[in-house]
């Protein structure tokens, strides 16, 4: 029997449906039984004193024992070991949670009063639901579009705060297929004990074929494309640099230099910032003339236009989605900074309009 | 013996009987007097929160929300965090036990600013009646923590007066906690150095400084959050240009340290309790009176182990977890301590001491808990669940409110001058012990099993354990309803007190019960250290009287 189903004999824990399952409820046995040890060490030690020592008569005055300095130094430093032991141990847990691999399939999902929204890479939407592949990295990028949810999958051991106003992730392997409850961990107002859902582990090829059965919308990048010409933002951001905007190919993930000298890595946080607070961080040699999107678009819409921009990011290849204007050559490699605009120097710039 | 203090105190005025109009109450500057205005508000809203708890349980006997509708259960539970929490455990102890007995133990005849204390009761009351008129209007349902942007746009309950409410109230705090501060530091009596104080001072020491340094911080956040809700200013909401988590930060701020502002007061009270009960100077004193004060600032650094999940980055979440740690160890000190004072004691089962082993006991859990709650990888699992439900209730309801309660029994005599029935106390303490673990302790496998916390409805696998702690609460009811009948009981029928009816070492119990107004009739000179039982009067008599019967 390998350990993680001998764990799940025990009544008390939900199921062991992912990576991390079995390493959480080993720490929690782990903490119940060293704390179990030393509750039940000073309940017996009290309960003998107490019976032992009990009053014998009215003016009994017990002999006076003056401090033990070697015992204070011993219940100070042994509980301070173990529990820099337990501080290492929840320390490396919470860094493999916060660490995502690379190669993780990347679910959006979206909080709002009173459901959640998923959206599957290739377009395929669903509501309270979560359809993931057994065996298989999934990454969680959410946001919330009203007040602070929280993301929380007893049976994965996961949660993380839905944020509105930021991404937030959190990552899992599934580990046994099944259906298993999704909650809303942080309150949210009236319906917030009816925001739960179920998720849904499947094998890899019933996963396929479920996605194959949802009626496919566009991908969050081809449908991020059209926005991108919808909301006109194709007028400015034009490739090479030649439009108000910085070009925003090749731009995902690498590093950018702004115009008050610091740099900052393009990522989806720093993109929906520029959406929906374009003052906040200028390219460097722009200038600060783009209008906000702030309450024109959804945070689905941001993140479609997020997706998008990832599309014709470095690394990609050609646009896989169809571009408003002719994708930038799959040849370009992602190691050629020099050829993005925000770090040519201003002088080669064209004059902007609008710029005194 | 005691009919020597009934012919002491007879045809001498004290301060129950030194006058006895309302004014004489309401105007007083009287620090006991004082207290007991605050006894009298604190009680009110305890069993206001227990009606809140009451409907709590109620609802949650079945899955299906069917007793309160969801907009009411949000508001009853919330009501119950915010009445409780700021209107019942903040005040307790140190405004109720320690302004009747600050004074009175350091041998002084009043707190530093009689005057101030009478206002900082006027201050509570001030708040106090508009969160009364927050609960008539119907009351808030953010959640005691009071996250935004749900508290300040989204939310259709009364949160600004709500939290006008709770500024007002945190003034009393801070007021009180300087009164407390400058009276330990300049009016002990001669003789009485910082370490011959009794270790329930050094604890409300400690807890002055929390009062005074954290609540200014709450009264910001609460202020911040108003303007943002009245008028649109964007602090917290990001629509608005704000930060959500900004508030968290701010808000935990003041109130981790909050925690320990109910917590280290019943400290205090225990200590006093199991040195007189056992008849032993508390073993390690030097380590528990400082291992207050390391509680009173580590507790300022640990804020962001309630924010493991909230995003932040994560070598911030190690940083907090780790300072987390070095907090939990002061209180394993003082644990370790109350345990060895009993070796070798001479100890004693009265009431008082059922309640100090409860805390104990108690105590032991709340504090055990919290290691699983700092410890990173697993808080992701636990947060926000009954895990964490379970672990503040042991800790704020089974120490700070066993540590009242023991504490409220122990002076009892000395605040009324008479003896409650000790069958009836031991009783009552044993009734609250279990009926407090049965409401409790299935709340920790409910948050194992992964059920979130502030759920009006849930799915039906955890309904037993919602069963037990709901049966569990009503047991608990009866156990805080009975001492309400008996104290009250003991005013009339009592038997008188004495000066000293637990034999104990403290100046409190040199001077008659109830004490005259101006405390002592004499100058108190301390030439020992605390808890010198050798030295007690009473005590020397006792052994007298058995040697000359042996």
């Amino acid at each position: 029997m390998n350990p993680s189903s001998f764990l799940s004999l025990i009544p008390f824990f939900p199921d062991q449906a992912s990576s991390f399952a079995f390493e959480v409820d080993l720490f929690y046995l782990f903490l119940f039984a060293l704390t179990g040890f030393f509750t039940v060490l000073i309940g017996v030690a009290a309960l003998y004193f107490l019976i032992k020592y009990r009053r014998r008569s009215k003016g009994e005055v017990p002999e006076q024992i003056e401090g033990h300095l070697k015992l204070e130094i011993a219940w100070t430093v042994i509980p301070f070991l173990i529990s820099m032991f337990i501080f290492a141990w929840g320390a490396k847990l919470y860094y493999q949670m916060y660490t995502a691999p690379g190669d993780a399939l990347e679910i959006f999902i979206t909080g709002k009063q009173w459901m959640w929204r998923a959206q599957h890479p290739d377009g395929q939407r669903e509501i309270n639901e979560l359809h993931v592949p057994l065996g298989r990295r999934v990454k969680l990028t959410m946001t919330s579009e009203d007040v602070i949810h929280s993301y929380f999958i007893p049976a994965f051991r996961t949660k993380t705060d839905v944020v509105p106003g930021r991404y937030t992730m959190s990552w899992f392997t599934p580990a046994k297929t099944g259906t298993y409850h999704l909650f809303c961990a942080e309150y949210c107002g009236t319906q917030h004990s009816g925001m739960i859902g179920k998720v849904i582990v499947m094998d890899y090829p019933d996963y396929q074929a479920w996605l194959r059965g949802v009626p496919r919308e566009k991908s969050p990048a081809e449908a991020g494309a059209q926005f991108f010409t919808s909301l006109a933002c194709n007028n400015c951001h034009l490739d090479g640099g030649a439009g108000r905007g910085p070009s925003l190919h090749n731009l995902f993930g690498t590093d950018v230099k702004l115009a008050n000298g610091s740099t900052v890595k393009a990522d989806e946080t720093y993109l929906r910032e520029s959406i929906l607070n374009p003052g906040a961080k200028i390219v460097g040699g722009y200038a600060n003339d783009m209008p906000t999107f702030q309450g024109l678009v959804t945070e689905e819409q941001v993140a479609m236009i997020i997706q998008y921009i990832k599309s014709i990011g470095p690394g990609q290849g050609a646009a896989t989605a169809t571009a408003p204007r002719p994708a930038a050559p799959s040849s370009v490699a992602p190691a050629a900074p020099a050829a993005r605009p925000t770090e040519r120097p201003a002088s080669e710039r064209p004059a902007k309009p609008g710029a005194p | 013996m005691a009919s020597e203090d009934i012919n002491r105190l007879k045809g001498r005025s004290n301060y129950l009987n030194a006058a006895t109009t309302v004014k004489s109450w309401l105007l007083t500057l009287d620090h006991k007097r004082i207290g007991l205005l605050y006894l009298f508000a604190i009680t009110f809203f305890f069993f206001i929160g227990g009606i809140y708890a009451t409907l709590i349980r109620l609802e949650l006997v079945t899955p299906e929300g069917d007793l309160l509708t969801p907009e009411m259960y949000n508001r009853v539970f919330t009501m119950h965090g915010v009445t409780m929490i700021f209107f019942f455990l903040i005040p307790s102890i140190p405004a109720v036990l320690g302004n009747f007995c600050i004074p009175l133990m350091i041998g002084a005849k009043d707190v530093a600013f009689p005057k101030l204390n009478l206002m900082s009761w006027y201050i509570f009351m001030t708040g106090a009646s508009m969160m009364l008129y927050t609960m008539i209007s119907g009351g808030i349902d953010t959640g005691w923590t009071f996250y935004p942007p749900y508290s300040s746009i989204y939310s259709n309950s009364q949160v600004t007066i709500a939290g006008v409410a709770i500024f007002v109230t945190g003034f009393s705090s801070i007021l009180t906690g300087l009164n407390f501060m400058v009276t330990i530091h300049t009016m002990r009596a001669p003789g009485l150095t910082w370490f011959r104080l009794p270790l329930f001072i050094w604890a409300h020491y400690a807890t002055s400084l929390i009062m005074v340094l954290g609540t200014p911080v709450i009264a910001i956040t609460v202020l911040a959050l108003a303007f943002e809700r009245t008028l649109q200013i964007g602090i917290f909401d990001p629509k608005l240009g704000g930060d959500p988590v900004l508030f968290q930060h701010m808000f935990w701020f003041y109130s981790h340290p909050a925690v320990y502002i109910m917590i280290l007061p019943s400290m205090g009270v225990i200590s006093e309790l199991i040195a007189t009960m056992t008849r032993k100077r508390i073993s390690g004193y030097n380590f528990v009176a400082f291992s207050s004060l390391a509680i009173a600032v580590f507790g300022f650094l640990v804020w962001g182990h309630h924010m493991f999940t909230t995003s932040q980055s994560m070598y911030t979440g190690m940083i907090f977890s780790l300072i987390s740690y070095a907090v939990a160890i002061p209180s394993a000190i003082k644990t370790f301590n109350w345990t060895a004072t009993i070796y070798k004691g001479s100890v004693s089962f009265d009431t008082p001491m059922i309640y100090a082993l409860a805390f104990l006991g108690l105590f032991t859990i709340g504090g055990m808990t919290g290691l699983f709650l700092a410890a990173l990888g697993l808080d992701i699992y636990l947060q926000d669940t009954y895990f964490v439900v379970a672990h503040f209730h042991y800790v704020m309801v089974g120490s700070a409110v066993i540590g009242f309660l023991g504490g409220l029994h122990y002076w009892w005599p000395k605040i009324t001058g008479r003896l409650y029935s000790e069958a009836l106390g031991r009783v009552s303490a044993l009734i609250i012990f279990i009926g407090f673990n049965l409401t409790f302790f299935p709340q920790f496998i409910l948050g194992q099993l992964g059920m979130p916390r502030r759920y009006h409805a849930y799915p039906p696998e955890f309904q037993v354990l919602h069963v037990l702690s709901s049966a569990g609460a009503s047991i608990l009811a009866v156990g805080f309803i009975l001492p309400a009948f008996y104290l009250l009981y003991s005013l009339k029928y009592g038997e008188r007190a004495g000066a000293n009816p637990w034999m104990a070492a403290g100046l409190e119990w040199q001077t008659p019960s109830p004490p005259p107004t101006e405390n002592f009739t004499y100058q108190p000179i301390v030439t020992h250290e605390p808890y010198e039982f050798e030295q007690v009067p009473e005590i020397r008599q006792a052994r007298e009287a058995e040697l000359q019967r042996a």
